[in-house]
């Protein structure tokens, strides 16, 4: 057995190297989470549209994002952005760029399910007393929709957190790559990859739990 | 947009002996190899502790949801390097591991927790008559799950296993920042040799595609082969 010693570990080091990532990290995630959100709710309005110029392009995208592996998705940003607007952009940049589109796509088969679980006779309701399309979906349909799908949107939420470590194919500096940083500085890898596993670990754990409470909660109300 | 497309890359030679063409249908064969290897793992383990889960004993339904909990919310990525680096360091049998094993188990054991899960869903959703049938018959609990309880459940998991054996390709991906040469690894090599990365990542991200209907085919053939009439609603 080798002699695991943490007690390089200080205050100083975690605010030299690791809060950084930490933040880009978080950032990463909640910019991803509301900008996946709202093109996630267009696509699905999209696809539930009814009308075929709409809803093919939708179905192809998600289709498309869904079936190729993210670390390509984030590979194929890296490379088109600069391409196409003809200067290069920061690793930092591209990531948020690339995880706003892909996590899109699976937002949006959640927002589609949520959509469709609402019964007909609200979306005739809403049409009866007046309201047009665009209303119906902003008053009627869609906050109940978000409602029912809360605790699964926040399940992709985690899910996404985990996913952000991925950004070590561009070598952006995410929570990960800051203790790999600490590791190599202080000559101690092996720990610093196992206090990198425990703190996703707490991280996530600690966020699924208050998923599953909040999940219960909505569970009684309704 | 003016792209000069030059496919011909795929036809030069790598300085090693062999073409592009050559070195990216290798990688394909290691992205195959590492989801299959890490599907048979992660089947045989999450099979196990799905079933752990759902049996009447308390400490062997928590064993099975500490599982679980632990490989669900580690990234893949963190466990691939748990693997690669702090296994080997603190096992010292694992030293002259290859890194393949390595990898697929990372990978197998990642995706059996949510084959676990999977399998615990299937042996609830069971009408809970079916295990007392068969313990009313006079057979052991090993012999209501091995005759009664798992085949019905195989059966209804199938379409959802057949979403993570396309995930367990796609995710063989992160395989790549352990130096696997894998078909992500090639993309990003040859991208950097060749500079011709459109090209490159088209041919791979097809690849992907294809490998990963082909599994959805396969799965698709096994669950018309094995439903039961009048049952379970036969593959698309």
């Amino acid at each position: 057995m080798l002699d695991l010693d943490l007690t390089f570990f200080s205050a100083d080091l975690f605010e030299k190297f690791i809060l950084k990532g930490l933040l880009f990290s978080f950032q990463l995630t909640f910019v991803a989470m509301i900008g996946g959100i709202v093109f996630g709710t267009l696509l699905a309005m999209m696809r539930l549209s009814g009308m075929s110029w709409l809803a093919l392009p939708a179905t192809a995208y998600v289709n498309g994002m869904r079936s190729i592996p993210l670390v390509m998705v984030i590979l194929w940003f890296f490379l088109l952005i600069p391409f196409v607007i003809g200067r290069p952009i920061g690793a930092e940049l591209s990531a948020f760029i690339t995880f706003t589109a892909f996590e899109a796509a699976y937002y949006s088969e959640i927002m589609r399910a949520g959509i469709q679980s609402i019964s007909r006779g609200q979306v005739y309701a809403g049409q009866a007393v007046g309201l047009s399309y665009g209303q119906n979906m902003r008053y009627v349909i869609l906050p109940q929709a978000f409602r029912n799908m809360l605790p699964v949107l926040l399940t992709q939420t985690i899910i996404l957190f985990q996913d952000t470590s991925l950004v070590y194919a561009i070598g952006a500096y995410d929570l990960l790559r800051g203790f790999e940083i600490s590791g190599k500085n202080m000559n101690r890898p092996i720990e610093a990859y196992l206090l990198a596993a425990v703190t996703y670990f707490v991280i996530c754990y600690s966020l699924s739990y208050c998923v599953k409470r909040l999940q219960r909660r909505i569970a009684i109300i309704r | 947009m003016g792209y000069r497309w030059d496919w011909e890359v795929f036809l030069r030679d790598t300085g090693g002996d062999q073409t592009y063409l050559e070195w990216m249908l290798s990688a394909w064969g290691w992205t195959l190899s590492v989801a299959a290897c890490s599907w048979i793992i992660a089947l045989a383990v999450g099979v196990f502790i799905g079933t752990l889960r759902t049996l009447p004993s308390r400490a062997l339904t928590t064993i099975g949801n500490a599982w679980v909990e632990l490989f669900r919310n580690i990234p893949l990525l963190v466990q691939i390097f748990l693997w690669y680096h702090v296994v080997p360091a603190l096992f010292p049998v694992m030293r002259s591991a290859p890194s393949f094993l390595l990898v697929i188990c990372a990978l197998g054991f990642f995706t059996s927790a949510r084959v676990a899960e999977q399998v615990r869903a299937g042996i609830q959703s069971l009408p809970s008559g079916q295990r007392n049938a068969g313990l009313a018959m006079g057979l052991t609990l090993a012999q209501t799950y091995r005759f009664v309880v798992l085949p019905m459940a195989f059966r209804i998991i199938i379409p959802p296993l057949t979403s993570e054996a396309m995930n367990i390709i796609k995710n063989s991906s992160v395989a790549f920042a352990v130096s696997i040469s894998e078909l992500t690894l090639f993309a990003l090599q040859a991208q950097e040799e060749t500079s011709r990365g459109i090209e490159i990542y088209l041919a791979v991200t097809s690849l992907y595609m294809m490998s990963a209907f082909a599994v959805n085919r396969v799965m698709a053939w096994i669950e018309r082969r094995v439903r039961v009439p009048g049952y379970v609603g036969a593959g698309r």
